[in-house]
């Protein structure tokens, strides 16, 4: 899940990082009087929750109070990859001298968190990675063990040679890994942490991305969830436990497990058609979720066929079957409906199907084929 | 032979007394496997299908001789439940439970590597061994003993590819599902080399997806240690950058773990990579000479 940069910013205070005071305003007159409280230059901030938001315009420096209100009002409405910015964080800027990029995120292969830091900081650490992945030194942290100061410090000693500054950095890679391990973190990091002139340091952005699976022990950070983040249609498919990825496609799927779902659009798109959607409705084959799965698809008005792929083991086609009958009775399915359903009582399932308008396949290809040739048929 | 379970598997269901314990356990009973006891705290003393329950799975081991676990545990308890199994000697752990927060998943891994034992998941199906033993939630009937060894990271994807292959008289040794989390206790490596040390096992299929680089350090092995034919698949050659597909595990994040990548380690690997699932069996069939 991911958290607003405010929102960060608490978190990282509470672990003791160096985070400059800044105030979070909804309108162009609070942004005015915040910065004539700040006194000074001050950054006037996005607070939406995608990446790259200074490169779209979405970060401003303003020298006065007046030039604060103006960049609030042009960054409040603005539309930021598809999310509309509701809230902007004022604060005053840092003189920077020296910036720096610090993070954690969980390495997968050693199967442990990973502090990475760089001297490149201010600039996307992918890039850094890609193109010069000398400049980013890594260590592996068992949280079992915690983060040694040692290593901290020669973390930060191999980006800053200046002692004292490189002292209050390592100090900042502790309280990262702090927060990074007790908001249960995918990942947390800083880009960029600067030092200024007089040798201070200070975090002056703020990113962490909270495990969705340990939300349960977090009731304060789930209530941080961003309403407008999702979509309406997200937001239904995440309460009734589906996991659904919009797509620009035509060809709506319905399939049980994600291996599958996935592999069902790879067919799709190797057929020359083009999925709508990531459908996966899980082990169980509740009827509600399969009327809530073709729901949410048909709210989607670039359908023009929608494909079900059920490979039945535990799930029973011929309760698939059940919910498919429900989902024709209540909802109105305007576009052509293609079903496979192979594996445990699939007989039963053909049955009770049989006399309805579908049109059926055996086996996954076929599946595919018909989905594609009726979305272009609907097309024309 | 098999990897990992088979005859002498004597399994303890640790969850049995809830409602997917009951059902799995009768599933895998009816399949043949040695289910010799449950473990619900609280519950020890009655029975499930005909199973003693146990308050630990510490009686479970010293009780009932359970030399292997599986969970059916809400994620909240999972990892305390796969932790006492392991303290508890059980050598072979397979967590179904899905939701297990990925701190927890680096805990257990490094916990149960000090105690030797092996976890299977989570997020996973389980294992089965045809004809032997099946510790896992998978339909049985779709499977058919053989030379083919199977290990994926999906559930039903490997019902899919497991079905054809036995449609076209391709029967199966093992079939593990590794599981769709970032951090799992058994990787693609570690179900490779088994399967290179099994007698019964003469090719193996590796079922992969975007997310990670477990596929292409499985090619790297596959080019280095076996001499076994491997046959890969990859799901998610149309997965966008940056949306989790499903599994906690199944994301392209910072334009790493594409479907591209991993086929191109594959292939330089000299494995031959399926399109559909559809055209498995036939690889396998040629890498069987048949």
């Amino acid at each position: 899940m991911k958290i607003h940069e405010h929102q960060a910013r608490g978190i990282f205070r509470q672990h003791g990082l160096p985070v400059p005071d800044f105030e979070v305003v909804t309108s162009p007159a609070e942004a005015r009087k915040a910065a004539q409280a700040f006194g000074g230059r001050v950054a006037v901030k996005a607070q939406v929750l995608v990446g790259g938001r200074g490169k779209a315009g979405g970060v401003k420096i303003a020298d006065s109070a007046e030039e604060a209100e103006g960049a609030a009002g042009a960054i409040l409405g603005m539309s930021l990859k598809g999310l509309t910015v509701k809230k902007v964080l004022v604060e005053r800027a840092v003189e920077i001298a020296d910036e720096y990029y610090i993070g954690i995120v969980i390495d997968r292969a050693r199967k442990l968190p990973v502090l990475m830091v760089s001297d490149a900081g201010g600039v996307d650490i992918e890039t850094v990675a890609r193109e010069t992945p000398e400049k980013i030194h890594k260590h592996a942290v068992d949280p079992a063990d915690g983060l040694d100061d040692a290593d901290a410090e020669r973390l930060a000693s191999a980006i800053e040679s200046r002692s004292e500054i490189a002292a209050r950095i390592a100090e900042c890679l502790s309280g990262l890994y702090g927060a990074f391990i007790e908001s249960d973190a995918s990942l947390a990091e800083i880009n960029p942490l600067v030092s200024t002139a007089d040798c201070e340091v200070r975090a002056i952005d703020a990113k962490i991305l909270i495990d969705d699976n340990a939300l349960f022990r977090h009731p304060d950070l789930a209530a941080m969830r961003d309403p407008d983040s999702e979509t309406q249609h997200s937001r239904k498919a995440r309460e009734m436990g589906l996991s659904y990825v919009k797509l620009d496609g035509d060809v709506g799927c319905v399939v049980n497990g994600a291996g599958l779902a996935m592999t069902t659009m790879d067919l799709i798109k190797r057929c020359g058609g083009d999925p709508a959607n990531f459908l996966d409705i899980g082990g169980s084959s509740d009827p509600a979720k399969v009327l809530a799965a073709l729901e949410i698809i048909l709210s989607d008005s670039n359908v023009r066929s929608i494909l079900i792929n059920i490979f039945g083991g535990i799930t029973r086609c011929d309760d698939v079957a059940r919910g498919l009958l429900q989902a024709l009775e209540r909802a109105e399915i305007g576009v052509p409906v293609v079903v496979r359903l192979t594996g445990t009582n699939e007989e039963e399932a053909r049955a009770l199907l049989k006399d309805r308008d579908l049109a059926t396949a055996d086996s996954m290809d076929e599946a595919v084929e018909k989905a594609v040739a009726l979305a272009r048929r609907s097309v024309q | 032979m098999s990897i990992f379970i088979d005859r002498a598997t004597r399994l303890c269901v640790q969850g049995i007394t809830g409602r997917d314990g009951s059902f799995h356990a009768r599933g895998m009973m009816e399949y043949g496997t040695n289910v010799v006891a449950g473990c619900t705290p609280g519950r020890g003393g009655t029975t499930v299908e005909g199973v003693p329950v146990f308050d630990s799975v510490a009686e479970a081991v010293e009780s009932a001789g359970a030399n292997a676990s599986i969970t059916f545990v809400p994620a909240r308890f999972a990892t305390d439940a796969i932790l006492e199994a392991a303290e508890a000697g059980v050598a072979l752990i397979v967590a179904v439970t899905e939701g297990v927060p990925t701190l927890d998943a680096v805990r257990i891994y490094h916990r149960l590597g000090d105690l030797g034992a092996r976890m299977i998941g989570p997020n996973c199906p389980g294992i089965i061994s045809p004809g032997k033993s099946k510790v896992g939630i998978m339909p049985g009937w779709i499977h058919s003993q053989g030379p083919v060894g199977v290990v994926s990271r999906s559930g039903t994807l490997t019902y899919e590819v497991v079905d054809q292959l036995r449609i076209a008289g391709l029967g199966q040794s093992s079939v593990v599902g590794i599981g769709g989390d970032p951090i799992i206790g058994t990787s693609f490596i570690d179900c490779l080399r088994a399967f290179e040390d099994d007698a019964e096992t003469r090719a193996v299929v590796l079922i992969g997806e975007i997310g990670g680089t477990d596929e292409e350090e499985a090619a790297e092995f596959v080019r280095g240690e076996m001499s076994k034919p491997v046959v890969g698949f990859i799901a998610g050659r149309s997965a966008p950058p940056g949306k989790r597909m499903g599994h906690a595990g199944a994301i392209i994040a910072g334009g790493k773990g594409t479907a591209e990548e991993k086929i191109e380690a594959l292939k330089a690997a000299d494995i031959p990579v399926a399109e559909r699932p559809s055209d498995i069996p036939e690889l396998v069939a040629n890498a069987l000479g048949r």
